[in-house]
């Protein structure tokens, strides 16, 4: 038991909450250093591969997870218990001391760090009296005996102090809930398609522990126009200035849609789901027909951009016919005459598009049960027949009879992020609180003033003001000569003449 | 939208005419340091400061303020000579903050918009908070010492800013295209200007104190010496660099929740551990436990005050290395 109590009192020492607070930022270090699965998980796959044999070991050590490493966990757990084990008993103490009277005048003003005195011919007691009343007039808590007054304010300052730790706390439990009971999700959308909230529209969800399915709200949105905006000329000619994703919204099923406005710092707030556009790109439009001219495949494919000017890589995949046709190649949104490096795009806006697209034909290996990425073509069972660039409106016609590519044109897609937090309120709601209760407890100073008036042996009266400042707010000094000058006219200074 | 360039144009030689003066200023103001001495000796600091630091070592946490530490740090703390360029000094720097500050205005009029948008704006806008939380402490109290220690960094973020970090006057890309922005990042630069002048203070504090040790203990003040005669006593430096970081640890607090706001409005979700992000939160860490050290027995001083520089460290990794190096949606710096 002894020991117990022993860890107790360790772990809720200053001295602890120190060394944890240290080790708290010293454990966000690597966090920062290395790539992080939760925001990375392609970067933590390619240092996995660039570095076989560090890789494995730093991963063991949670080194890529390290927010939701159990080490972490324990390092915010202590000092949250440590927060805890300080605050719940000072909480108490500072709830008895409010309805406690301030302490009795120190024997020894003189030596407080604040201290006027003069003797004057008036009596003590009537002077004390006014005091009292006068202190108590401007908000001090007064406490009079006899020959002396005692004084304090500022108990807003450990209020504040108090409630700012115990914010914290409630902001620790709103993130874990939130995090437990929400969920994150990803989606791309074209233009003239639409996204219902459900989990099988959802290209990629990540729910949280907690997460009940029963909490997907019915909405549902269509894509109607994508706009971006860029930078024409300069240095920083191509630059993003500004993107917006026009959608119709239904709140449910049944309603009638409604237009809404999506642009990077305006999310669509939805049923308590939050939907936000992250990113965009194109989606080149084909039409396959076979060798005697019925249509194959027609659709926009969705093409991912690999730089900043959307220079775009994608894949058809028509499995309908035999052999199975593939194509695959890259879309130019602005292509320039000159390619020694490639086909790159020069700016990021659609001014001249090009596609350049290679045709395959054969086995897609979609049947053999292992799953494909839609942005990428198995070619090992398929034979190559052909490459060619394709302007809007152009046709290719297959070689080998295998039918004609027509590449008519481009959509836009969006991809959006969507988010259900039943946190984020509450945490909100706690940081504003500690950040009130912070200024309290570092702005408010807390201070004790006392008068004493000493009868003395010739009739006189020795009247000391002084004043303790629990705090390092400046004006102590003044604020006891500001007293001391109000005592002085009621009891006016006498000096001595010889 | 389009940049007026002639404004543009202008706000480059504002800044360079806000570095002219500073150089000047900071040459009065070694001139000013130079001739200075404190009005307490250093032998009178050192015996009070070490009885001082006895008493407090006997209790736990601090409750008190000691009586033996000055409270009011209004009174002068320098004799008059070395004055006249003390004043040259402060002159010049506050001629130098407005031509900053037309500088700032004069590129955000340029670009139509708040003029900290990348790292070379965020630097001047940087040395423009540093100077004026400075000119502003002068109001009331006599900084003249100090001068050198705050047109120093001043001038090294400014080369920096023209040489190294220079980007021409653009618009914002849409994600930083926010109110928030205007908020959170004005917040973060208010911070980082009132730090600058907390850590140089700090950094003082070290010296006065090692000096004043040494004198506690009957050694002789050493290299150091020459510098702390010149200085306010330790407690005194102290205190000052105390009231700075408890007047701006609220607002940095507020500067860290209001970009959650803003992450959470723009990339979905408010907290994500950014690198960005975890640095700025690194430094929040810190700066909570410098509070706690100086509320701690043992800690008081000379290791607080260590506390304090290794926060303002991890506010300069954030800024240069962070935002340079680590790659991060945060990524906004402007320099290739
Ligand atoms: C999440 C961790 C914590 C943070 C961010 C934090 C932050 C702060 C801040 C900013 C202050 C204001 C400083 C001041 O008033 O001078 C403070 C004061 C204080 N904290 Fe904490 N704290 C944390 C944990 C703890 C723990 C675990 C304890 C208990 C051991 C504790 C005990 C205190 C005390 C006693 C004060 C008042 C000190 C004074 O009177 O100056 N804190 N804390």
């Amino acid at each position: 038991m002894a020991w117990l109590r022993w860890i107790w009192r360790q772990l809720t020492s200053m001295r602890i909450a120190l060394i944890l607070l240290f080790l708290l930022a010293l454990a966000s270090v690597p966090g920062s250093l290395f790539p992080q699965r939760g925001t990375s998980p392609f970067k933590v796959s390619q240092y996995l591969r660039d570095h076989p044999f560090a890789g494995p070991i730093l991963d063991r050590l949670s080194l890529f997870d390290v927010f939701a490493s159990p080490w972490f966990a324990a390092i915010y757990l202590l000092l949250f218990i440590s927060l805890a084990g300080c605050v719940l008993p000072r909480t108490l103490e500072h709830a008895k001391e409010v309805f406690r009277k301030p302490p009795a005048a120190p024997r020894n003003l003189s030596r407080l760090p604040a201290h006027v005195q003069w003797f004057s011919n008036v009596s003590a007691e009537q002077v004390v009296q006014e005091t009292a009343r006068e202190w108590k007039k401007s908000r001090w808590r007064v406490r009079s005996e006899g020959e002396w007054v005692a004084a304090e304010k500022g108990y807003s300052r450990e209020t504040g102090n108090l409630f700012f730790h115990l914010s914290l706390l409630v902001v620790l439990v709103a993130v874990g809930f939130g995090g437990a009971v929400g969920f994150k999700g990803t989606v791309i959308v074209r233009e003239g398609s639409g996204f219902a909230n459900n989990v099988t529209q959802y290209d990629t969800f990540s729910p949280g522990r907690m997460f009940n399915l029963e909490n997907l709200a019915p909405f549902s949105f269509k894509l109607k126009d994508f706009v971006a905006k860029y930078q024409i000329g300069g240095t920083q000619n191509g630059a993003a200035r500004a993107f917006r994703a026009d959608v119709s919204v239904r709140d449910v099923p049944t309603s009638t849609p409604r237009p809404v406005q999506v642009k990077v710092n305006e999310p669509l707030r939805i049923s308590g789901t939050t939907v936000y556009l992250v990113g965009h790109g194109y989606a080149p439009t084909f039409t396959l027909r076979d060798s005697k001219g019925n249509l194959i495949w027609k659709d926009s494919a969705i093409f991912l951009p690999q730089d900043g000017n959307f220079t775009s890589t994608g894949v058809v995949k028509a499995p309908d016919t035999v052999p199975q046709i593939g194509l695959q190649g890259f879309f130019v949104p602005t292509v320039t005459s000159d390619f020694s490096g490639g086909p790159l795009s020069i700016f990021p806006d659609a001014n001249n598009p090009q596609v350049f697209m290679s045709a395959w034909a054969g086995d897609l290996g979609l049947d053999n049960g292992i799953a494909q990425s839609v942005y990428k073509l198995e070619t090992a069972k398929m034979t190559r027949i052909g490459i060619e660039e394709l302007k809007p409106g152009e046709s290719w016609k297959l070689p080998k009879g295998h039918g004609t590519l027509e590449f008519s044109g481009f959509k836009e897609w969006a991809s959006f992020s969507i988010t259900q937090d039943p946190g984020k309120g509450w945490a909100l709601g706690a940081s504003i609180l500690a950040i009130i209760g912070l200024s309290l407890s570092l702005l408010i100073p807390r201070r004790r003033m006392w008068l004493r008036a000493t009868p003395q042996d010739d009739g006189s009266t020795l009247f000391e003001v002084a004043g303790l400042s629990k705090t390092e707010a400046p004006g102590l000094l003044d604020q006891v000569s500001k007293f001391a000058e109000q005592i002085k006219q009621h009891a006016p200074e006498v000096v001595d003449v010889d | 939208m389009s940049i007026n360039e002639s404004l543009a144009q202008g706000s480059n030689i504002l800044i360079y005419g806000a570095m002219t003066a500073y150089t000047f200023a900071m040459g009065s103001f070694a001139i000013s340091l130079a001739k200075g001495r404190r009005i307490e000796s250093l032998e009178d600091s050192a015996t009070r400061v070490s009885s001082a630091s006895v008493q407090v070592r006997k209790g736990a946490t601090l409750t008190l303020n000691n009586p033996a530490v000055s409270t009011s740090l209004s009174s002068t703390e320098r004799l008059g000579e070395g004055r006249r360029s003390g004043n040259i000094g402060m002159s010049l720097t506050w001629l130098a903050t407005i031509l900053l500050a037309g500088g700032l205005i004069f590129r955000g009029i340029s670009a139509n918009r708040l003029p900290w948008g990348n790292m070379y704006e965020f630097s001047i806008a940087t040395a423009f908070s540093v100077s004026l939380a400075f000119c502003l402490m002068s109001l009331n109290r006599d900084l003249r010492w100090l001068g050198l220690f705050i047109v120093m960094p001043i001038l090294l973020d400014l080369g920096l800013a023209i040489t190294v970090l220079y980007t021409e006057s653009a618009q914002l890309v849409p994600a930083l295209d926010s109110y928030l922005l205007a908020i959170h990042v004005t917040a973060a630069i208010i911070c980082m200007g009132a730090f600058t002048v907390g850590a140089a203070l700090s950094a003082l504090y070290l010296v006065a104190a090692r000096v004043e040790e040494r004198i506690a203990d009957g050694q002789k003040p050493g290299r150091s010496g020459g510098l702390a005669r010149r200085l306010p006593p330790s407690d005194r430096l102290d205190l000052m660099a105390y009231r700075i970081h408890a007047f701006m640890f609220p607002l940095w607090t507020f500067a860290v929740i209001a970009g959650a706001i803003w992450a959470e409005a723009a990339w979905g979700r408010y907290w994500g551990w950014d690198p960005k992000e975890t640095w700025a939160f690194i430094t929040w860490v810190i700066y909570a436990a410098y509070l706690h050290a100086r509320a701690t027995a043992g800690w008081r001083g000379r290791k607080a005050a260590l506390v304090c520089l290794l926060g303002f460290a991890t506010i300069m990794f954030n800024y240069f290395v962070v935002n340079i190096y680590v790659n991060g949606l945060h990524s906004y710096s402007g320099v290739n």
